[in-house]
Order: C-alpha cells, then structure tokens, then sequence
C-alpha cells in the first residue's frame, strides 16, 4: 500500500504532530478528585429557590412528569431532560463524557448493577457528603443496599424489581396447570406444557445475564463478593450450582423458548399464549400495558417458585438509582432533584405512572397494596410485590465491572443455549473471562 | 512499483488524451485536492495517530494509565479471540465478495445490454435495499431468519418443512453474508454500470460492423473498460469485509449466543472499548486490523496490475 | 442521440435476460415488501397476522399520522436535523470529492502518487475504534453535540474522490483544457465552466452515494449526538425501537416500520430525480467521441 516510502513518513510525521497536540489536549481532566466539601439540607433548599439549569441523563419515561411538577414548585430551576441512550448505550456516552471532561450531566440514570463500576471508578460523588444519610431508613432493603459501594452512597434509588412469577391464567387453565411454587414443578409445568402445545413454552431465555443473576441470588448464591480492590468470584458456588442445574433440564430439553426479551417477537409470544409465563421485577405490569393489550385480563402475579418447598426467597431484577456524576458542576442542585424524584413528591408521580417504588412507605401504604390491576383481572398484584421486596435475600453484590462482565454474558454461559455445553461449564467460562479482566484492571482476583 | 491507481488512468494516457505525465509538476493539483485533505487529515488522520499513541499505552481501573510500549501489540499477536474473528471474515471474504461481485457485475450487464423490459425500473429496485437504515434491516431480516414466529417459521408451518435455523451457529455467516449480499448488489451494481456507460458509442458500431457476438463484444470491450471499477470495487469490497461491522451487531440481539463479542474484529475493537473501557487495546486491534486489510488490498492490487501488462 | 437511437435499434428485447434479473428483482424487493405491508398495520396486528400479507384493517393513513405526531412531532423535526446534514453533509463531500479527483486526474503535483495510498491506507483502519479518539477530539475543540460533529466527518468522501478521479480522467479532454488555457481562462474559471459540466454524470453519481451514506449515519451521530433535538432520523428510530427495551416504555413497533419507509421514501424520490441528469449528462459524454 505505501510503496511510496516518501508519502509514508510524511503521514508519519503529521501523525506524530497530532499525536503530540491530542496528547496535550487529553492532560487535565482529573482536576476534579478531591473530596467534596460537605452540603446541608438548607443549601440544599436554598440553591432550590436560587435556581439554576441542570442537566438530567435518563431514560427512565415516568420522569418527564416529575420534571414537570419539579420546575412547577421551583420555578427557577431549569432542568434539561435528556435520554441519552438505554443502558449500556448511556454508560458509553458517560464514560466517553467523562473521559472527555466536558459535555457530563448533572444527574445520570444508572443500574444498580453498573453502580460499582461508576463509583469505584471515581466517577460519581459520594452523596454522603449532600446528606444522603438523613435517608436511612427511607428505602428498601435491596436497593439501598445496591446504591451502598465501598462505604459511600452513589446514587439513590429510583425504583426496584423485586421479582415475581407473572403467568398467563388462561394458558394455565387451558392445559390444567397449577401455579408452581417451586422451581421443580416449574420444569414439570414446563413439561406439561410444550408437550401439550408444542408451540407453547413456559418462558423464553436465550441467554441473559441479569436474569442468571438474579436466580443465583434468590437461590442464595454470593459469587461475587468485594473488598476494597480484592475480588472473589465463584460462580460454582452453592446458589450458582443450584440455578444450573435446575435450569439446565428447561434448556436441554428446549423447554425455553428461543426468543430475546424485548423483541417484537417477544410482545408477540406474550400476547398469543406461546410465552405463558415471566418470572421478572416488579416494574413489568406497565410493559404489559402498554406493549401486550392483548394480555389484558389474562395475565396474573404469583410470588417466585422457590429453591426449596415453603421458602420465601426472593431477589431484586433490574432497577436504577440517580447519581451525580463527580464532573457536574451544580451538586446542590442536582441533589436538590434527587430526593424529589426519589423520595419526595415524585416517587407518587412515577407510581401513578406504572413505576415499581423503592420507598418503604410507598411499599406499606393502603393505597398502593389495595390497587386493583385491570390487567391483571383486578388482582391485588402490589401486595405480591411488596412481599417480594421483603424477602428479598440480603448480602448479594455485583461486581465493580459488572457492566463488561454481563457483556461477555454470552460469549461464554450462552454457548449453553446453543451447542453441548453445560451451563455449569458456561458459568466457569463466564467467571474466568471476568476474572481475566478483573486482573487486566489492576484488582486482586481470587 | 506503481502505487493505487485506477488502470483507467493507464488507458487514457495511452489514448493520448492529456495524461498528467505530460503537463510540467505544479502545485496547482493542491489547491483542488487541498480541501479535502485537510478535512481527511482531522477526521482521519488524527484519529488514527491519536489511536497509535493509545496503543501505546494501558489504561486499569485501578492503578491509572502507564506507557507500556508494544505490549498490546504483543497481546494481539497472541490472542486467540481476535485471530478467530480475522479468520472468519477471511472467510467471509473468500465467499462473499466474489460471489456479490459476479452478481452485480451480471445485473449492470444485463442492464446495459439494453435487451431488458423496463431496465430503469430493474436499475432503480436493486439499488433499493443500499437506501434502508440498518435499525430497519434488524427488523425486515429478523422476521425473514425468524424460525419460531417469522417467515422461515411460517414457511415451516404451511409446507410441514424443517428448513434448518439461519440464526444457528452452522449457518449464521452465511446468514450475513445474504444481508450484506442483499445490501450491496445494487451498489456495486451501480459503480459497473456507470463504468460501462463511459465506453464511447463508437465501439459498439464498430464492433456492430466486425460483425461480434455479443459475448465477443462483452469480453473484448465491456469487461476491459471496467476492469478500474472492478478492481476498486473489488478493494472497498475487501475493506468492508473486513470491517464487517452492523450486520452482525444488529443481529446480535436476535442470536446473542451465536454472535460473539469477538465475532469480527470490528466488533472486537467495539466491544473493548465500549464495554470495556480498553480503549488502548481496542486502538491497538483496530491498528493491526487497518494494516492486514492494507496488506491485503495492496496484494490484490498487484495482482491487478500484472495482469494487465 | 443519433448514436444512441442507432444503437437501440440493433437490439432486441430478451424475455429470458428479463427473468434471471427478474429474480434479482424479488430478491431485492421482498424485504422491502414486508416493510410496506407492515406499515399498513396496527401495532396489535403487526403480531398477529402473516408477516408478507396485508391485515384486515389498512392503517397507512392513520401510522403515518401517528409518526408525524408522536412525542411532540418530533419526527418531523429529525427529518428537518437529516435534511441539513445531508445538504452540508453530502454537498460538501461531492464538492470536496469532485475538487480532489479533477486534481488528481488533470494535474500533476508533488505528492500525488501518495494521496490515495494515504486514503484507502487509512480507511483501512476500522472506523468503530476509532470512534473513541475522534469523540475525545471533537469534544475538546466543543463540537460534540452540535450539528458541526455530523458534518463535519461527512465530508469525506475516499470512494466518492477514486470515482471521481476515474471519472474525470476519462471525460474531460485535456485538449479542452489546454484551448481554455490558451484562451487566458484561469484554472478555476477553465474547472467551472469547462469541466463541471462534462462531470456532471459523476458528480451526480457521487452525490448519491454520499447522500445515502449522510441519510443513513448511524453511528457516528450515535456517539457524538445526546440531546435528541440533533438527532437525524436514524437515531431518532433506533431511539423509538429502543423504548420497547425499557421498564415502562412503550413500545411503537409500528411507528419504527413507518418512519422507516417514511425515512426511504425521499431517498428513492432523489434517486428518480437525479437519475434523469445521470442519463443526460451520459449521454452527453458520449457524443464527444
């Protein structure tokens, strides 16, 4: 290609003076790194009433009204909502911001799985320092648990999935099946069920590692435990080992149906009958609503099929926190909308608007426990998930780079789903990949 | 040694028809062809040497960034995951291009043969597809490949088939290589076609009087005229192959298993760096990756040009 | 166009040609078939009715309406955002393209040898990983999130420039030029008057291409673009197909389907249009021999 060796070094020595320039450029953006001087709840309310524009990274659709009735009680705050991407599309636009230095929101929707990545990568401010302590108390368990890294307080929860078993009743009375409690009659409903109606599955999986996750962790698995930049892993644990090889006779048998959640063939199977049941957090009911009409009135809540007859386990699916990206320069501010999007007049706004609340007395209020579902064939689904949410089994943590692990998900535990492979193999495989990265990442893995 | 060029170039010198060789070497060239180096030079240029200074380089979450010469260089040529995806597009490549290629070729010559009803409507329909947007071509090619609720599905169903699963490990390249296919024909198709229509009239109606056979007057006029196209199409057809990128990582939603993080190495050098913040590896890759395909291109460009002399 | 019509003559029309690129034809068209017949259905018989044929209710009319009217018309506002870069975008790039291949067919200069080896040299190099230094530049010089960081990088156009330089060593004599020369034009007056218009065909042919490229950027405004008011169409419909994916989202299959052959149809409209000049200006260069 460059058998013109002249044109050769001359590229080369442009590339070298712009590497030298871009060098340059990318210096300085760390300036940010010293503790955050400690904010009261009066600057706090003061900085409210002074006013100011902030910027609010999110996808989460409910809070498009909370800003409303936000800039309505204080209405010289400005805030600039914008969805900068789903997930993983908005982690990448955060890391790139950050890394650039300019350009970083005030406030950024984050997961609670990719919450440890982001605060031990020093990203975002310890919300202690803005008096997130006072809050004690006001959440639930397992997401105020998951927004706790390292001693701090990163974010604050803005809702929760505290799973439960959503089933399609008419399916189920169709081919005379009961409603399992636990994980062994869930593979025999599952039996039943494809065998009856070979179009029919129990469920779709093709693979997904918040899913896993979560079933090791209401199996009670701890496979990922952190300790400053020590990390464990371990998924043949207990749990882990549980969850493989109750799930591993749905896949071997194609009991599952081969369909991604979220695709339209997904709504499709879930509105047809073909997809009969849905074991997923709480905020699932205004998915059905809106995206499966078809469903209405057949569908209905149970709690999870446990590990072991009579137990009340459950776990958290999905779920995110707010947090305050270190970079933002109106911490006062951006608190001051956190705690109203998060425990203050917004949590009601977003319930009303079909969102699952991580406050405790959202969770133990008449009103919430005593909604009728029409969905649901006016099925009092709250109070299954707010026992959910109780029982949710405690001492679970992800790893700080969960965010790259769950991608490499399927590289590995997928080949399970597709070719000879166990899915206890799969999982060894998963938890040499992270443990590789971990290590390229400077922790000490064992 | 001659450096890429499209041979057309060759051609016109000899027709006599003012090759540059002749005119006196000025640096008015510069002035029309300075803009858009100038603008290659800061989306282009830039970033690629920004990209080898990052090779250079390593990024941890914990223990921040340190020079670590051509380690990354060290880890790729060793690294398994980024040689099975280059050995995969390698056979993408060996496949697909020639297949697509000897499509697009035959298409533009049946249009410009002008012995077809409605050619402006043949021409238009088959650039067609180059028009849609991937996030459309995700849901038209998922509901084509669907073997549960989509036309293969459907298929299944209504002629009690069991036509194999396109999204399956075994047949997932080949799968792509029917996107892509679909996708680029018409392109190709295009850059043929607008060739052939440069050949002069006036060798038609000599060859008319010689009396030639139309696959006399294919071989001997048609194909040598559009030998530079051929070849150029053929290069940014190896480029492509190479950088095989969106079809995969759109249908990755739809076959998650079978569709790895390092399925291509495009994909690779993306998913270091988007989802794993190692934005030095993943420069070091791309780095790697730009210099085979530039091996690649150059070697098949040789090859060209000794068969023309 | 004696020439032509002398040519035509000689030919006659062949069936069995017609049927094998026929073929090709279906091949093209049916997953663009299935995208018109969707977009004729409700997002409830989207999923329950065979994917190639029409439902029983014909809801173009009312799915078109929705698109243009869904979250605020914000639709209409990412056509406007495509419009602007496919204007600066891809205008640009056929001029930036049309200027370098002229250069490098019609001049010799120092280093001209070494231009397209530099170019396809770098297009080498896969564009996704490079995506993250060309972020971290465009951010520090603050055209991240503005139109200029989707202009800007559409300028370029490598093939556009090898057509070009193909094309234009073929169309323009240099005769013509050295007469205008001798006529005392000066170069840029000899490249406006003389020259573009014998480039025409090629010019329209990269305008083309460089306008689908433009109209269908994806992922370069993906990383350089957050505030949905700079969004072209195709960010704007992944943004939509992506509400399907989030815990109280709404998912609007349907409107993705419309606003994606809403989002064609005006490439196709250009394609007919420009392909008159393509004609015309063939047509033209092939009378000078």
């Amino acid at each position: 290609m460059f058998a013109n060796r002249r044109a050769l070094l001359r590229t080369a020595a442009l590339a070298t003076a712009v590497a030298t320039a871009a060098a340059l450029a990318a210096c300085g953006t760390d300036d940010n790194d010293g503790a955050t001087t400690p904010v009261t709840a009066d600057q706090v309310q003061s900085a409210l009433e002074a006013g100011g524009s902030i910027t609010v990274w999110a996808w989460e659709p409910t809070l498009k009204q909370v800003v409303t009735s936000f800039q309505a009680k204080y209405p010289k705050v400005k805030v600039n909502l914008v969805n900068a991407g789903t997930g993983n599309d908005q982690y990448t636009a955060l890391q790139n911001a950050i890394a650039a230095g300019s350009g970083v929101p005030d406030v950024a929707q984050i997961e609670y799985y990719a919450l440890p990545q982001f605060a031990l990568g020093k990203s975002l401010t310890d919300l202690s320092s803005l008096g997130a302590g006072a809050l004690d108390g006001t959440f639930t368990p397992g997401p105020w648990s998951s927004v706790k890294v390292a001693g701090g307080t990163f974010g604050l929860p803005m809702d929760s999935g505290p799973m439960a078993l959503f089933y399609n009743k008419e399916v189920f009375d169709k081919h005379q099946l009961a409603v399992p409690t636990t994980w062994e009659e869930y593979v025999a409903a599952a039996r039943k069920l494809h065998a009856a109606d070979p179009k029919a599955y129990i469920t779709n999986d093709t693979g997904d590692a918040g899913f896993t996750t979560s079933l090791i962790w209401q199996a009670g698995g701890k496979p990922f435990s952190v300790d400053g930049t020590k990390v464990k892993l371990d998924l043949a644990d207990q749990g882990s080992t549980t969850f493989a090889g109750t799930w591993q006779q749905l896949i071997s048998d194609k009991l599952v149906a081969p369909v991604g959640s979220w695709s339209d063939g997904w709504y499709k199977g879930l509105g047809d009958g073909t997809i009969a049941t849905l074991v997923i957090g709480a905020w699932m009911p205004a998915n059905l609503e809106s995206g499966v009409p078809a469903g209405k009135g057949k569908w209905r809540v149970a709690p999870m099929p446990q590990w072991t007859a009579g137990g009340t386990a459950a776990a958290e699916n999905g779920g995110s926190s707010l947090a305050i990206p270190k970079a933002g320069a109106h911490n006062a501010l951006a608190y001051g909308f956190l705690k109203y999007a998060t425990a203050g007049d917004g949590v009601k706004i977003r319930i009303d608007n079909g969102a699952f609340p991580a406050t405790n007395a959202e969770l133990k209020s008449e009103a919430f426990l005593n909604k009728e579902f029409p969905y649901f064939g006016g099925q009092k689904a709250n109070e299954v998930f707010a026992q959910s949410a109780a029982d949710v089994v405690k001492g679970w943590s992800y790893l700080p780079f969960q965010v790259y692990a769950n991608s490499v998900f399927n590289d590995t535990v997928g080949k399970a789903y597709v070719s000879g492979t166990s899915l206890a193999d799969g999982l060894k495989a998963w938890q040499e990949a992270a443990a590789k990265y971990g290590k390229d990442q400077g922790f000490t893995v064992d | 040694m001659t450096v890429l060029g499209p041979p057309t170039i060759q051609a016109t010198g000899r027709a006599g028809r003012g090759s540059p060789a002749r005119r006196r070497r000025a640096w008015t060239g510069w002035a029309f062809v300075g803009p858009f180096m100038a603008v290659f030079a800061f989306v282009f240029l830039a970033p690629i040497a920004y990209a080898v200074q990052l090779s250079l380089f390593r990024t941890r979450m914990i223990g921040g960034t340190s020079f670590v010469g051509l380690d990354n260089y060290e880890r790729a040529f060793t690294d398994p995951q980024f040689w099975s995806a280059v050995g995969r597009v390698s056979l993408f490549l060996a496949v697909q291009v020639p297949v697509m290629l000897a499509l697009a070729l035959l298409v533009a010559l049946a249009i410009d043969s002008g012995r077809l009803y409605g050619r402006a409507f043949f021409r238009v329909a088959v650039f067609m597809p180059y028009a849609v947007p991937a996030v459309v071509a995700t849901l038209m090619w998922g509901f084509m490949y669907g073997s549960r609720f989509g036309l293969v599905g459907d298929l299944n169903d209504a002629l009690g088939t069991s036509l194999p699963d396109p999204l399956s490990p075994d047949l997932i390249l080949a799968s792509i290589g029917n996107i892509v296919t679909w996708e680029f024909v018409g392109y190709n198709m295009l850059i043929l076609y607008s060739a052939l229509r440069t050949v002069p009239k006036s060798l038609y109606e000599a060859a008319d009087i010689d009396g030639a056979g139309r696959l006399q007057v294919i071989r001997s006029i048609k194909l040598p005229a559009i030998r530079g196209a051929l070849l150029i199409a053929t290069i940014f057809s190896i480029i492509g192959s190479f950088q095989l990128f969106n079809e995969p990582s759109i249908l990755q939603s739809l076959a998650p298993n079978v569709i790895t993080t390092y399925f291509t190495p495009n994909l690779y050098a993306y998913s270091l760096s988007f989802s794993g913040q190692q934005y030095s590896y993943s420069a070091t890759v791309a780095i790697v990756m730009g210099l085979l395909t530039a091996v690649v291109a150059y070697a098949v460009q040789l090859r060209a040009a000794r068969r023309e002399r | 166009m004696a020439a032509t019509t002398a040519r035509k003559a000689h030919r006659r029309r062949s069936p069995l040609l017609t049927a094998l690129t026929a073929a090709m034809l279906v091949y093209s068209l049916v997953p663009l078939l299935w995208l018109v017949v969707n977009a004729t259905k409700t997002q409830a018989s989207l999923f329950d009715s065979f994917g190639l044929w029409f439902s029983g209710d014909f809801s173009l009319g009312a799915n078109i309406a929705d698109t243009l009217t869904y979250d605020d018309g914000v639709f209409v506002r990412w056509l406007r955002n495509t419009l602007l870069y496919v204007l600066l975008g891809a205008g640009g790039a056929t001029v930036l393209a049309t200027l370098g291949g002229y250069a490098l067919a019609k001049f010799d200069f120092p280093g001209r040898r070494g231009v397209f080896a530099v170019v396809i040299g770098a297009v080498a190099v896969p564009g996704t990983a490079l995506a993250v230094p060309t972020f971290l530049m465009f951010a520090k010089l603050g055209l991240t999130d503005t139109p200029w960081a989707v202009i800007i990088p559409s300028l370029v156009s490598p093939f556009g420039l090898y057509l070009m330089w193909t094309f234009a060593a073929q169309a323009v004599p240099g005769e013509l030029m050295e007469a205008a020369r001798v006529d005392g034009a000066g170069e840029l007056r000899t490249f406006l008057r003389i020259c573009v218009p014998l480039l025409a065909p090629g010019i329209v042919t990269v305008a083309l291409f460089t306008m689908v490229a433009t109209w269908n950027n994806y992922f370069l405004p993906l990383i350089m673009l957050k505030d949905p008011d700079w969004y072209p169409l195709t960010l704007g419909l992944n943004a939509w197909n992506d509400q399907a994916a989030t815990a109280g989202g709404q998912p609007v299959f349907h409107l993705v389907i419309t606003g994606s052959l809403l989002t064609i149809l005006p490439l196709l409209a250009a394609f007919l249009l420009l392909q008159r000049y393509w004609q015309s200006g063939l047509a033209a260069g092939g009378v000078k021999d």
